[in-house]
């Protein structure tokens, strides 16, 4: 039997790989706290995704266990205190071309366990600052089977 | 002096470096999950006026510090919380709602267009809970606005919103659009938050 030619081997690997180099997506922001999302299935698709200013919380992971045992917001990179979140919306908004910031969502990556005080001093904030359109980003799966 | 010929590379590890890669791109891929549920907050400022509001037509749903959960004030498990929230809204108590399929039960909402939820939680409830509720909420809504839509055009109410975000679909998205406003007005979302 002859050997098979495995000479465009090398091509159809290639073809995989820039496949998933195109498709990766890298992460803009470093995580500091846990953030185990939430399971639902009545969820919606965020299409466009430079329409979409995160807001993290959650509890500190294991490596900035300095900051503290309940749940914190992080905005960017770094903790955040809820009266920040003004100014960040704002610098988000400043950051878009003007027509776009109507379409602008928030999207609040929040931890499983963090507690609604904490969601609903965001909330309020961004009522403040009128960036009314929010997404509680979740992953998809049913409510029941995983409590 | 004899020409000699450039040797060949040899690329046989060629495909090894391409696979060390690959691999590399495989295990570091996160398909991202933004994807979530979707939801507007109320303007900060207030209406002046008070306005009354039906005692059967407010569905009320507490949940409480230890993630318990109060309908109607009554204590209920979540499994349980879409239907009765569908039969809360398609109720049609005042029978002035001709597509209503509920029970028409004098006690409960007069029509979907009065009937509002009210969900309260409290500062300890957890992220998840509230979610998981408002999830069902959610659901209950999406399912009579399927079936209503199902019966009117023949379609999901999620079919119908999933064609007219798609860019390729090929039918009258004016028509369609219609056809979306049509159903929601016939099932509005009205969902009330507090905060204790």
């Amino acid at each position: 039997m002859p050997a098979v030619n495995t000479a465009s081997l090398p091509d159809i690997v290639f073809m995989l790989l820039f496949f998933f180099m195109v498709a990766t997506v890298m992460r803009q922001n470093t995580l500091m706290i846990e953030n185990n999302l939430p399971f639902a299935d009545q969820v919606e698709k965020l299409d466009k995704k430079d329409l979409v200013m995160y807001i993290y919380a959650g509890k500190p992971s294991e490596n900035y266990k300095q900051y503290g045992n309940s749940a914190k917001i992080q905005l960017n990179d770094k903790f955040a205190d809820v009266k920040e979140i003004a100014s960040f919306i704002a610098a988000e908004r400043a950051s878009k071309r003007e027509e776009l910031v109507p379409y602008l969502t928030t999207a609040l990556k929040v931890d499983s366990d963090a507690n609604m005080g904490l969601i609903g001093d965001i909330k309020q904030e961004l009522r403040k600052v009128n960036a009314l359109k929010i997404n509680y980003t979740t992953k998809k799966g049913s409510v029941l089977g995983n409590n | 002096m004899a020409k000699r010929a450039a040797p060949e590379v040899n690329a046989g590890s060629m495909a090894d470096i391409a696979f060390l890669l690959l691999i590399f791109f495989l295990v570091t891929t996160t398909i991202e999950t933004d994807s979530g549920i979707n939801r507007k907050l109320p303007p900060m400022e207030e209406s002046e006026e008070d306005v009354v509001i039906k005692q059967k037509n407010i569905f009320t749903v507490l949940l409480n510090g230890q993630d318990q959960l109060l309908v109607e004030d009554e204590i209920m498990e979540l499994k349980d919380l879409r239907q009765a929230a569908k039969e809360f809204l398609d109720n049609g108590g005042d029978k002035s709602c001709t597509y209503c399929k509920g029970a028409k039960d004098p006690a409960s909402s007069d029509n979907p267009d009065k009937a509002i939820i009210s969900l309260a939680n409290n500062r300890e409830t957890t992220y998840k809970t509230y979610i998981s509720v408002q999830n069902e909420l959610v659901a209950a809504y999406n399912e009579l606005r399927n079936e209503r839509a199902e019966t009117l055009y023949s379609m999901s109410f999620e079919q119908m919103e999933a064609d007219y975000k798609d860019v390729n679909w090929p039918g009258n998205k004016e028509k369609l659009k219609v056809k979306i406003d049509k159903i929601k007005a016939d099932y509005p979302q009205k969902l009330s938050e507090v905060q204790e």
